[in-house]
């Protein structure tokens, strides 16, 4: 283990012992509201694995989010399926959709791939509503849900139960992200990023790579988006307006692009931005993140991680 | 037989419009190999500076030319001042830069007109003309101001110099900079254009769906599908593309309903992009011919 490896598990070691304290020390609102960041986490992990390591650039994210919870809603509501059962069933189902939604968008790069993915984001409120489907999605009403109790009568509330939940799929997630990427895959993902012929004449299925990034992608997504559902106690369609997929975006942007740790950072900015609106009025919400998204994009195109980076290569 | 007409009159009026949007994504595309994500959005932005302006009394050409102008250098301004840096710079910075654009137009835009549906005045009689039953007066003019848009950025394209140098400088920037067309320039006047013609595209698609800051989301997928269809790189194809997207979504909708519209626009983007990634009229079919 080298010292840079070494620095980071020390930081990542103290950050989960931090999230550990948190919640006994600050109010219910607040830990539902870390709660939330921790999910926008997972699911920026996901986009950032895409878009971030692989190159591919999704604007339907949200989409993916959608199908996680609803999943969980619907394996909650009409099966009574244990809350944690659902996480791997909405990643499962999220795979394969981002698998095959992959598969055609494998001919597209760039601007065309974005496309194609707003389409969805785009059509899949109008799909939840759909009357044939009404039975399962609760059609424009939604689904409610309850808040799960914390097991073997410990004694934390709910929120705080779901606060550790939560935290514990965060760090399995992050920890596998973090090996996918160190591994060959992920060199192999980079390489396409990078040099798409050049990767293909090292011998790597370009194709079948960037379709299976897709999925793993989605089942991040989806993941959180399960995540999100159990969180919020409820779905609707339109909990899943087409800003979702911008604002993850957004958070892959400001958190760092490329980087394990940028969705963490990013997660925090989608869940508190809006309180940023608050000095001006809601209605700006949308434009501050649209600020926000130009600043970085011109001012520091490697987001909040890039800059940290910056500053301790400055003092050493 | 009667409905059928009906559904394909409507469908080529809101075709006409996907055709106009449609053909502003061409335009920004040819030049920069761009996509113009917040096009819906400064188009809807146009139509709230139309309503504005009718609101204060200015007669209706009046203000649809003012908008017209307004929205041509606005779009110049946004291409000099926020697109010109990422010109060269990666793809996700660029898309970045699209979205921040239409997060903040669309924010703003709500935020000084509110999120309350507004109706938006029709130039046209309200009666459908010469007595027929097939289509309103509104849709006959919008199906005409398309086709008129249309023919006009042809000849402009065709005829004029301007129009020439537009057409070299998206062409081949290097060699155009050479004969002294100043290429940053011609890329401005393409947003102009774009911005002028997604304005005309808001004004006339307004009285149809009602004006809110979301309105353009559904059109834009439209045209996005439609540009597609007919090939992205082809502005001939993209218009055709546009308005049979028009004619599609209104017959589809007659048949099965309107609530799967938006996401037969998708089926179709996705069957494009698997059976035909140029689009019916792209570049390379054209290349082999």
């Amino acid at each position: 283990m080298n010292a840079t490896n070494k620095n980071q598990l020390v930081i990542a070691l103290a950050a989960v012992a931090v999230a550990l304290v948190l919640p006994f020390a600050v109010a219910d609102y607040r830990i539902f509201q870390l709660t939330m960041v921790m999910i926008y986490a997972i699911a920026l992990l996901g986009l950032n694995i895409l878009t971030g390591y692989n190159g591919q650039i999704s604007l339907g994210h949200g989409a993916f989010y959608a199908i996680g919870a609803y999943t969980a809603a619907i394996m909650m509501d009409k099966a009574n399926a244990p809350y944690w059962s659902t996480l791997p069933v909405a990643g499962l189902i999220c795979l394969v959709v981002g698998f095959l939604f992959g598969l055609p968008a494998l001919r597209l790069a760039g601007h065309h791939l974005a496309l194609a993915t707003l389409a969805l984001a785009v059509a899949l409120p109008q799909l939840l509503k759909y009357k044939h489907l009404e039975q399962w999605t609760g059609g424009v009403q939604g689904i409610n849900l309850l808040k799960p109790d914390a097991p073997f009568g410990w004694k934390l509330t709910q929120d705080q139960w779901l606060y550790l939940f939560t935290l514990a799929v965060v760090v399995i997630m992050f920890v596998l992200a973090r090996n996918l990427i160190r591994s060959r895959v992920g060199r192999a993902l980079i390489a396409i990023r990078d040099h798409p012929v050049a990767a293909e004449a090292m011998g790597v299925n370009n194709a079948m790579y960037k379709s299976i990034t897709f999925g793993v992608s989605a089942l991040y997504t989806g993941v959180a988006g399960a995540l999100s559902a159990i969180a919020v106690q409820f779905v609707a369609p339109d909990s899943f307006p087409l800003t979702i997929s911008f604002f993850f975006l957004v958070g892959i942007v400001v958190g760092g692009v490329a980087s394990i740790w940028g969705p963490l950072f990013g997660g925090f900015f989608i869940q508190f931005a809006p309180n940023l609106a608050d000095y001006l009025s809601k209605d700006l919400t949308g434009a501050i993140y649209g600020v926000f998204l130009l600043l970085f994009a011109y001012v520091m195109p490697t987001g909040v991680v890039g800059f940290l980076r910056k500053l301790t290569s400055k003092s050493n | 037989m009667d409905a059928l007409l009906h559904q394909i009159f409507a469908g080529l009026a809101s075709g006409g419009i996907y055709a106009s949007l449609a053909l502003s994504l061409v335009m920004i595309h040819n030049a920069t190999n761009h996509i113009n994500f917040a096009q819906g959005e400064m188009a809807m932005f146009s139509t709230y500076i139309a309503w504005s302006l009718l609101n204060i009394g200015v007669p209706y050409w009046v203000a649809f030319v003012l908008t017209i102008i307004i929205s041509f250098f606005a779009a110049a301004a946004i291409e000099r001042v926020l697109i010109r840096p990422v010109e060269k710079a990666p793809v996700l910075t660029v898309v970045s830069v699209f979205i921040g654009l239409l997060l903040i137009l669309n924010s703003v835009a709500g935020w000084i007109y509110t999120y309350t549906i507004k109706t938006f005045a029709s130039p046209f009689p309200s009666e459908p003309p010469f007595g027929n039953k097939f289509v309103s007066s509104h849709e006959l003019g919008a199906i005409a101001i398309a086709l008129f848009v249309l023919v006009a950025m042809y000849l402009f394209f065709r005829v004029t110099p301007l129009g020439l140098a537009m057409r070299a400088a998206a062409e081949n920037p290097a060699s155009s900079r050479l004969v002294g067309i100043r290429v940053g320039w011609m890329l401005a006047l393409g947003w102009g254009f774009a911005g002028a013609i997604g304005a005309i595209a808001g004004m006339m698609i307004a009285p149809l769906v009602y004006l809110d800051p979301n309105m353009m989301a559904g059109i834009m997928l439209y045209a996005f599908a439609g540009a597609l269809l007919g090939g992205i790189d082809n502005p001939w194809g993209a218009v055709i593309g546009g308005f049979m997207m028009g004619v599609l979504e209104n017959v589809v909708g007659a048949v099965i309903g309107t609530e799967l519209k938006l996401t037969v626009a998708l089926v179709l983007i996705i069957i494009v992009l698997l059976v035909r990634p140029n689009g019916l009229w792209g570049r390379k079919v054209v290349s082999r011919v």
